[in-house]
């Protein structure tokens, strides 16, 4: 009796122990692949990195030198081109919805909001491929950022809605209270208080779209020279690391790892950045 | 004065509010009319035929649905114990004080672009697996961990202290507590993030592209290539030759955003019942 009992226990020890250590595993595998992908990246991109990469065209293969300069530019402006959508849409958005939304009008909203966050970046790729590039006729910078805009929204609309909601009450009706009207104390006042949460949100979306490749491969497309003209086609980063990373050339497989640890470096210190400053969790 | 003024703000904040259902609305109505030639000419058997000959115009389904299913799921059956059982040491073992580096560096894997998993797939995991079903499946498994790991977590830290203390008090050791008092309140939640992960996955783009293989051939081997529908849509929606093919792409997208706007839905529905609306789509 006594030594079923105790068995008993030692069998629950043991299976606490194996618990313990299976959730410590996963745990400790769950950050490997971290590490390996950002030192792969590292190792293989920092050979290839030069001035030459940020301010130089792509060179035709077999020549060496060249970079990705033009790529980079244009994803920049791609990113502008992105908020010039998808800023205003979020942010006057979310300011409605914190301030007006609480009926069905609201819920229709928020819903939409949640349901464009779902959809696949290729999907969105095509509604700006069917609404922009096919009446143009032509692939363009403009189809691309409108596409990369569209993505932005959800998390912009989130963020400046939660944000001003966290605004204490009584700051709007002091304000009121001096005789300023409504929609001035929102935006001299509200707005600028909550304004430092709603720039992390910015931030952090900018570094999504800043890796985006799907939405752009039928939209912005791709081009070896400079581009400024936003009805032409326009180099991105990841486009260009997509057609040098299955190409067949070693010298392209390089340029591919260089271009990929410059972008890791922008987006995770932006989102390393953002966290440091924000206490706010964001699954994105 | 002041009214107007008022009025005037809410309109125009209204107005782009409004444009956000409207954009959706937009989506949808001009994906169906692009994709209505080839709804007309195939039908349902669209679905089930798995013939893609751009050549005869003769377009199926069926090879990227399974392909898109499939790498997702092989994609949930790595993901899933991982992501848990990581949650649940971040959550209800570690006492470490490293242990929030360790959720940041988690969670970090949600930041890295599509494209460089894709890379990063094509020259290591190719090697080992071909470029094949299971190496898309394991490059999407990477993909969604962050988000099943980071929701889970939540859910489980939404568990009352008090059910926790209370088996503790009664002397179960850390397994028979989180058995007993943390699995069943936190199940529907777990289930939430399980199924928002697998939305991910099955939208997910470049990177399965860059590493599945893209041959539409439905295989009972998880080391055959494969093809998913949003591989094919990266890989022929540019050069699409006729309009029939073309619309016959779209109607892949159609399908796909079908497929993922059900399996969010589902999943957040599931989360807001346990953690409540706020922080998590």
């Amino acid at each position: 009796m006594e030594n079923g009992r105790q068995k008993q226990y030692f069998l629950r020890k043991i299976k606490n122990r194996i618990f313990l250590l299976a959730v410590f595993s996963c745990a400790l595998i769950a950050v490997l692949p971290l590490l390996f992908v950002l030192g792969h990246v590292l190792v293989k991109g920092l050979g290839a990195i030069n001035l030459d990469f940020f301010l130089h065209l792509p060179t035709p293969v077999g020549e060496a030198g060249g970079g990705m300069g033009n790529a980079i530019i244009g994803t920049l402006i791609l990113i502008m081109l992105a908020c010039s959508i998808g800023l205003p849409i979020g942010i006057l958005g979310g300011i409605w919805l914190a301030q007006f939304g609480e009926g069905k009008r609201g819920f229709l909203i928020r819903y939409s909001a949640d349901v464009l966050a779902g959809i696949p970046t290729i999907v969105i790729g095509m509604f700006a491929y069917a609404l922009i590039v096919i009446r143009m006729g032509r692939f363009s910078a403009l189809a691309g950022g409108f596409a990369l805009g569209l993505i932005m929204i959800p998390t912009i609309v989130r963020t400046t809605e939660e944000m001003i909601k966290m605004v204490p009450r009584s700051l709007y009706e002091a304000g009121l209270a001096l005789g300023i009207p409504g929609w001035k104390v929102t935006l001299r006042v509200i707005f600028r208080t909550a304004w430092s949460g709603i720039f992390t949100g910015i931030m952090l979306a900018v570094a999504r779209i800043a890796g985006e490749t799907a939405p752009l491969i039928f939209t912005a497309f791709n081009t070896p020279y400079w581009s400024f003209q936003l009805d032409q086609p326009m180099a991105s980063m990841t486009v260009t690391i997509y057609n040098y990373a299955i190409s067949p050339f070693d010298d392209w497989h390089a340029k591919a790892w260089a271009g990929s640890l410059v972008l890791i470096f922008a987006v995770l210190g932006i989102t390393l950045l953002v966290r440091k400053f924000s206490k706010q969790v964001q699954y994105g | 004065m002041r009214k107007t003024g008022d009025a005037w703000f809410n309109l125009v904040t209204f107005l782009f509010a409004l444009s956000i259902p409207l954009l959706l609305l937009l989506l949808v109505a001009i994906l169906i009319g692009q994709a209505l030639p080839a709804i007309k000419i195939f039908g349902a058997g669209f679905i089930i035929s798995s013939s893609w000959d751009p050549v005869k115009e003769t377009f199926g389904a069926l090879p990227y649905i399974y392909g898109t299913l499939v790498s997702s799921l092989i994609a949930l059956a790595i993901a899933v114990p991982l992501g848990l059982g990581a949650a649940l040491y971040l959550a209800e073992v570690s006492r470490s004080r490293y242990k929030e580096y360790l959720a940041v560096m988690i969670e970090l894997l949600a930041a890295i672009p599509s494209i460089i998993y894709g890379l990063w797939g094509i020259f290591v995991l190719g090697p080992l697996f071909g470029l094949s079903m299971l190496s898309g499946g394991v490059i999407l498994a990477i993909m969604i961990l962050p988000t099943i790991s980071a929701i889970s977590r939540e859910v489980f830290r939404s568990v009352p202290n008090i059910l926790k203390e209370s088996a503790l008090a009664l002397g179960a050791t850390r397994w028979e507590t989180v058995k007993l008092a943390v699995f069943g309140p936190a199940r529907s939640g777990i289930l939430g993030a399980i199924i928002l992960g697998l939305g991910r996955a099955l939208g997910e783009t470049m990177a399965v592209t860059m590493v599945i293989g893209n041959r539409p051939e439905i295989s009972a081997s998880i080391f055959a290539p494969a093809y998913t529908l949003a591989s094919v849509i990266a890989n022929e929606f540019a050069e699409a030759s006729s309009d029939v093919y073309l619309s016959a792409l779209v109607e892949l997208g159609i399908i796909l955003l079908l497929i993922t706007m059900i399996v969010n839905g589902l999943a957040r529905l599931l989360i807001w019942k346990t953690v409540g609306k706020s922080n998590i789509f």
